[in-house]
């Protein structure tokens, strides 16, 4: 039996403690011997840390098959196929790098994670991250019944194998990567970790992805780390921010620029972590050196970063409030169609309670529309059959309907703005002068 | 593999909210057809959607009802739903550079059914990793293929529209 690895949701707390977020790449490598090199690098990289192993397309889609003839053929593969190679390949790989000191966890993406969820376990590692909603809608073709009848078996082999050491955090917070309004998101980030929950699941955390208005984000945060105190105690929980998922800057001023207000908004929400991308995102596979620079860029700009600016409180508490009540209605609606918290997700989305914005999975109604208003809030052009107040219905355009240009537009916003980035005015002045 | 077909009619959401429940499924109904009906896919490898979103909704402004096939289409899920709803039109969308060899394969599909004999099946997109560079070649092998018009590169969508609205596709 491989030794267990340390707790990650501890190592994440102690570093809050000491006032450091935790920062963390999206890193991932077919050849252990590189993978081994970026865990290393990760490890060593001036900022508190924690590793990845991204995992590819072929084992995250459930094609192990191809996976491992891929490796037998030495091709490169998107990411590191962790149930193709022999656990003592992945033991070597984290040997003197993986422990109390640097935990290291398994990013996947799929809706079918046993398998991975096991080989993980047999090289020792116990934190991952997922869930029956999010890994399924925006990128499988999975029945989402399947998909929950996966996850809570993936939960009885990490918490059978792990015990208290398991940790999961809900990919909930990013649904579709762009244009799903806040509300939303933090209802499927708790509805999730409430699933991870009812499946002994000890230790969570609890993502948001960042958006496209600082104001609207950090209250949505707030939001989340409220409703996430209030329904789901007694937990080891911590909140995780990624960022930007959608159309990303193509110069490197402009990503870093982007990442910069994603670590100042980990740090004025509170939140304990932040998943990280790179100044090459839109063109590329970051490389080792990459990842690093931008985990060091995050941590410094972290460091810098004190509480809100007053300027914003207002109506930072007003986003807040609009979140709080909103992902609040949809969380109880769920709640509402059965005691299974898995068997009311699949129903809310049959009846329409959930909604995601422009997802093509058959599970999903299709009948809600968001769009970006002038002051770049994500907002509802159609709630469809949400239980959502019509006062939370704005206008998109003229025709009261999104169009394609319109969705156009709000798709490359922030590519836009921040590719034109320091020409416009942004909220936080003070992360200006702290990347240029 | 199963797919309950919803048909979406005029805006996403919006104001034809309420003429489409959601687990209603589509089924041909030639003859009381009032507007174009056009199918929007991807190929098998390619899970993207930002694109197939967008062009339902350009469909939909240039009066066509839609019925889109989300990502990572296998080509027999494609042959099976064409076959149920007899399109007017057939859209192949990818981005992830591998449209010429899997758009192929589909058009070889595509082109065998007598249903779709006379349809117009058109694909577009970054259709190569090798960008703009022999896309007039990617062109000729996707019409020899079968393919009524190839679009990419700049002006795509432009050329796009005229095509749909220029060729006439009618219910």
């Amino acid at each position: 039996m491989t030794e267990r690895h340390s707790d990650f949701g501890r190592f994440v707390h102690d570093a809050h403690e000491r006032g450091d977020l935790v920062v963390q790449p999206r890193m991932g490598y077919g050849d252990p011997g590189r993978m081994r090199a970026g865990l290393a690098a990760t490890r060593q990289a001036r900022a508190t840390t924690v590793g990845t192993i991204t995992l590819d397309s072929y084992t995250r889609t459930g094609q192990v098959e191809v996976a491992r003839q891929a490796v037998e053929r030495g091709d490169d593969l998107n990411g590191y196929p962790i149930v193709t190679h022999d656990p003592d390949v992945t033991g070597a790989v984290l040997a003197g790098l993986a422990g109390p000191g640097f935990p290291v966890q398994v990013r996947h993406g799929s809706a079918q994670p046993q398998q991975i969820i096991a080989a993980a376990l047999r090289a020792g590692l116990t934190a991952t991250e997922g869930g029956p909603v999010s890994y399924c809608l925006p990128y499988s073709r999975l029945p989402l019944r399947d998909s929950v009848r996966n996850w809570s078996q993936a939960c009885d082999i990490l918490v059978g194998g792990a015990g208290a050491a398991a940790h999961v955090e809900t990919f909930g917070g990013c649904m579709l990567g762009q244009l799903c309004p806040p509300g939303l998101l933090v209802a499927i980030s708790v509805l999730e970790g409430l699933f991870l929950q009812q499946h002994g699941v000890r230790s969570l955390s609890l993502s948001y992805a960042q958006q496209t208005s600082p104001e609207q984000d950090e209250g949505a945060v707030l939001a989340l780390n409220r409703l996430a105190a209030e329904l789901l105690p007694g937990l080891d929980l911590h909140t995780v921010i990624y960022g930007y998922m959608g159309l990303f800057p193509q110069t490197p001023g402009g990503a870093r620029a982007l990442m910069a207000d994603a670590a100042g908004l980990a740090v004025r929400t509170g939140a304990q972590r932040l998943i990280v991308k790179t100044a090459v995102e839109a063109q590329r596979i970051p490389t080792i050196g990459e990842n690093v620079e931008a985990l060091e860029h995050a941590a410094a700009v972290a460091r810098r970063t004190t509480g809100p600016a007053d300027r914003t409180d207002r109506t930072r508490a007003l986003a807040a409030q609009e979140v709080y009540q909103e992902a609040g209605t949809l969380i109880s609606a769920v709640l509402e169609l059965g005691p299974d918290v898995g068997s009311a997700l699949v129903r809310a989305f049959d009846r329409g309670v959930l909604d995601i914005p422009y997802c093509l999975h058959p599970a999903n109604s299709r009948r809600s529309t968001s769009y970006l208003d002038g002051d770049g809030w994500l907002r509802w052009g159609a709630t469809g059959g949400m239980p959502l107040p019509p006062s939370r219905v704005g206008t998109p355009g003229a025709s009261g309907a999104v169009t394609s240009a319109q969705l156009l537009r709000d798709l490359s916003y922030m590519q836009r703005r921040y590719d034109r980035y320091p020409s416009l005015p942004v909220p936080a002045p003070e992360l200006v002068r702290s990347t240029s | 593999m199963t797919l309950s077909l919803r048909r979406s009619t005029g805006s996403v959401g919006g104001t034809h909210r309420q003429a489409h429940h959601p687990s209603s499924g589509y089924r041909r109904e030639p003859l009381r057809r009032q507007r174009p009906l056009t199918l929007v896919t991807t190929t098998k490898s390619d899970s993207h959607t930002w694109n197939l979103v967008y062009l339902e909704l350009v469909l939909k402004e240039l009066g066509h009802d839609v019925v889109n096939l989300g990502p990572c289409v296998p080509v027999e899920l494609l042959a099976g739903c064409a076959r149920e709803v007899g399109p007017d039109l057939v859209v192949v969308s990818t981005v992830n550079g591998h449209g010429v060899r899997d758009g192929i394969e589909i058009a070889g599909v595509l082109r065998q059914m007598d249903e779709l004999a006379r349809t117009p099946i058109v694909i577009g997109g970054k259709l190569s990793t090798s960008g703009e560079a022999g896309a007039s070649e990617q062109a000729r092998r996707l019409r020899h293929a079968g393919y009524d018009a190839v679009f990419g590169g700049t002006g795509a969508i432009s050329a796009f529209r005229a095509f749909v609205a220029g060729a006439g596709v009618r219910a």
